[in-house]
């Protein structure tokens, strides 16, 4: 028998309704003061550091988190609505949303005390940015082929080597990297990685920006050169840091971003069609919004299971593999439809604005945080295949 | 776009208002009495930790006279009427049927957790439909007679018109196991609205059909018939309520397949060798079955999300339509991809009559076509989502 895969259906609660509305409310007000288009998806390379202050005024950042180090102690599924609210409006999430979602969870996890407490508050109240260093030139998808050395020496580690693709190094203050400790062993090639709490802004490091087909610059090079580390930020385990991986993908790999991400080519496709569409529009329409209902009730199926304790990895890595193909295809699907919308449908300019870059992004979307091949593998193992 | 909300909020009432521990203590008992060896049952999934005794009487009545190898190599169908009299004596296929009209009175939750596994067994009897039947009448209050039933319409194109002298008149196409029925639970509309019928189907004319999976699917003609019994319909409750319902029976027993379709693909790749290694051992054969994966837990999530509002909402909306229409929709679409890569894993061996994976590739498949197929389903929700106009797109997805 293979392992059962498990999707409940899950409903948020009541108290994520009036928290929705407020999140809407919020949204609402920071379009209406000029704080972001909705309508311009391109926000990408867009660094918002006053609207994520903001976010963390409203107790936004952190939710779940103890509230000794600034958190809410609120649910996943009330993040949840956070997080999917944020993204359908486009919302200029950069600057925290990494430290949101994964880093802090991590520093939660294996930081030492001194510096949960000095970090995790600036967090919560979407004062500093974090990236994830973990792709190197030769090392993106095998993460245990990874070169970047961290060299004893007194009281730390001396850094040499590259990270690459690295979203947000350009402004972020932290990045969470893994550096090669020792080298692998025989019976364990994913033995000698250790993870790092990395300080950036500082000598030693540099960091050069890469331009995207989409025309940003989101991800960047970052060269490290005898960069020092402090012993106390090494995060977990010496040479153990595959161990400590796998249960936060789960998080990583669920949540609404990973369906939502081409999201807006659908509404302006809805407005474009008007109140009565054609049947070819109509049927084009209700298959996209049986997918996207699909998709959101399996997301919020996982975080279901996330708040209830348990690690559903092999589901959560279905979500990505479908939900990403999915948030790919839409804007070609969208595309398709486009080509009956009346000529002076009044947004037509926005639509097309949109399907183009909703187009030129759609290819990262089953390469980033874990590609395609890498997802099949997972599923393919929780299936009992190897 | 017909609005479905009324038409579900009363059925949703009534058939919330059913008492369900009878059902527990009457199926418990002839449970015990009837099935005392049937837990041998190899089919582990989610029934197996299931909370739920009415679905775990199902699932060990199915693994003992439903098994799937048995019936494929059963030439003469001698599996049926044991298999029909154990559920007819468990109370199972008038699940949604009170008490007090003839039936076991089980939760609607209860009743579509049975419905899923009836689709991993791939059953071939028409226990969804006599149980759909047993609901429809119910909520007209008519008593369920004993034996086999069907419904009718089962397509939302079709019309049966109740006529001024209480006859009924009109064709529908695609019921399933019609042949097959002893009364034929029919929606009808007349000057005053819509009522509900219990028919003999020895009044109407049967042309027998079968459908993909090798089920009977039949056109049923009713030639001024009159019913057994006729009464209104309770208000709000209209064709696409039917429909609805229907199809998300269907969901469910499509999910169920797929379910079964990985598992026996995986079973498989996991015994075939090829080029010196099993083949699941190929990446490429992994990475398909990890899409026959996503597509049944899409179908899952998507079905048993439908029945669970279905079985727990207090009102009926668009959030409830949209429910019901997407599970359709993406089971349907999971149906046609996933039981294309089940086949793929298995070669030519699983395109032969001998092996059951068509049992479970093909009922899922014809599933498709009932109550509405996917493109139907999909113009009125694209309808919908039109008439609510862009910015309410979001707030109807994010309604629950």
């Amino acid at each position: 028998m293979t392992a059962a895969l498990r999707f409940d259906p899950i409903r948020l609660p009541p108290e994520c309704e009036q928290l929705r509305k407020e999140v809407r409310q919020f949204l609402a007000d920071e379009i209406a003061a000029g704080t972001f288009d909705p309508h311009q998806p391109n926000r990408e390379d867009t660094d918002a550091p006053e609207f994520s202050r903001r976010v963390g005024e409203r107790g936004w950042l952190g939710m779940t988190w103890p509230k000794k180090y600034g958190g809410h102690e609120r649910s996943f599924l009330e993040r949840y609505v956070v997080t999917e609210e944020m993204r359908v409006a486009n919302a200029p999430t950069r600057r925290f949303f990494v430290a949101d979602r994964q880093s802090g969870p991590v520093l939660l996890k294996y930081a030492p005390e001194h510096i949960k407490m000095d970090i995790l508050p600036r967090i919560c109240r979407g004062e500093v940015c974090f990236a994830i260093g973990m792709s190197e030139p030769n090392s993106g998808s095998d993460l245990f082929a990874a070169k970047t050395k961290a060299t004893k020496t007194d009281g730390g580690f001396l850094i040499n080597g590259t990270k690459i693709w690295t979203s947000s190094a350009h402004i972020a203050d932290y990045m969470i990297a893994i550096f090669r400790t020792s080298p692998p062993t025989k019976e364990n090639r994913r033995h000698g990685l250790t993870q790092f709490l990395v300080k950036m802004k500082q000598p030693g490091i540099q960091v050069n920006p890469i331009g995207q087909i989409t025309g940003q610059f989101e991800f960047n090079e970052v060269v490290f050169t005898d960069y020092f580390v402090p012993d106390d930020h090494m995060l977990g385990e010496i040479d153990g840091a595959w161990k400590q991986a796998t249960s936060e993908l789960a998080y990583e790999r669920s949540g609404p971003e990973r369906f939502l991400e081409t999201y807006y080519v659908l509404t302006e496709l809805v407005r474009a069609v008007g109140p009565k569409p054609d049947t070819r529009s109509a049927e084009g329409i209700g298959r996209l919004v049986a997918q996207l209902h699909t998709m959101r009730r399996m997301s919020v199926s996982v975080a279901g299971m996330l708040q209830a304790g348990k690690e559903p990895v092999v589901e959560a890595s279905i979500v990505k593999d479908i939900g990403t193909i999915w948030e790919q295809q839409l804007p070609h699907r969208v595309r398709d439809l486009a080509a009956f919308v009346e000529e002076n449908a009044t947004n037509r300019e926005t639509l097309e604005n949109q399907l183009s870059f909703a187009i030129k992004t759609a290819p990262k979307l089953t390469i980033q945080g874990g590609t395609t091949e890498v997802l099949r593998g997972i599923i393919a193992r929780g299936l009992g295949l190897r | 776009m017909p609005a479905p909300q009324a038409a579900l909020r009363q059925a949703l009432v009534l058939a919330v208002a059913f008492p369900h521990h009878a059902v527990q203590e009457k199926i418990a008992l002839r449970v015990r009495r009837n099935c005392r060896a049937r837990c041998q049952f190899k089919m582990g999934n989610a029934v197996a930790e299931s909370e739920n005794i009415v679905a775990e009487t199902a699932e060990k009545i199915f693994a003992d006279l439903a098994d799937a190898q048995t019936i494929n190599s059963d030439k003469n169908g001698s599996w049926k009427a044991p298999l029909w009299q154990a559920l007819t004596e468990s109370g199972l296929p008038l699940s949604w049927v009170p008490d007090d009209l003839g039936g076991s009175g089980a939760s609607l939750a209860e009743g579509f957790s049975v419905l899923s596994s009836a689709g991993r067994f791939a059953l071939a009897v028409p226990l969804a439909e006599t149980m759909l039947a047993g609901w429809l009448l119910a909520q007209a209050k008519i008593a369920s007679p004993e034996g086999e039933m069907t419904v009718a319409p089962a397509s939302p194109r079709d019309r049966i018109t109740l006529n001024a002298d209480g006859t009924l008149s009109g064709r529908a196409r695609g019921v399933p196991f019609a042949k097959a029925a002893k009364h034929i639970a029919v929606l009808a509309s007349g000057a005053s609205g819509l009522s509900i019928a219990l028919v003999d189907a020895a009044a109407v004319r049967i042309e027998a059909g079968l459908g993909l999976g090798g089920d009977a699917s039949d056109t049923v003609t009713f030639s001024n018939v009159a019913p057994i019994t006729t009464k209104p319909a309770p208000k709000g409750f209209d064709q696409t309520a039917l429909m609805l319902m229907g199809g998300v029976a269907r969901s469910l027993q499509i999910a169920g397949a797929l379910e079964s379709m990985l598992d026996i693909s995986v079973r498989y790749s996991n015994e075939r060798v090829a080029f010196e290694k099993k083949i699941s051992k190929f990446q490429a054969v992994q990475h398909n079955l990890a899409k026959l994966a996503g597509e049944s837990a899409a179908a899952l999530a998507a079905a048993t999300s439908a029945a669970d509002a279905i079985a727990n909402s207090t009102s009926f909306d668009d959030a409830f339509f949209l429910e019901a229409a997407s599970a359709k929709i993406r089971c349907s679409e999971a149906a046609e991809k996933g039981a294309a890569i089940a086949h793929q894993v298995h070669g030519a061996i699983g395109f032969t009559v001998e092996h059951i994976l068509h049992r479970y590739s093909l009922r899922a498949l014809a599933w498709r076509d009932d109550f509405g197929s996917e493109s139907y389903w999909a113009v009125e929700l694209g309808k919908l989502v039109a008439d609510r106009g862009a910015d309410e797109l979001w707030p109807l997805v994010a309604s629950r």
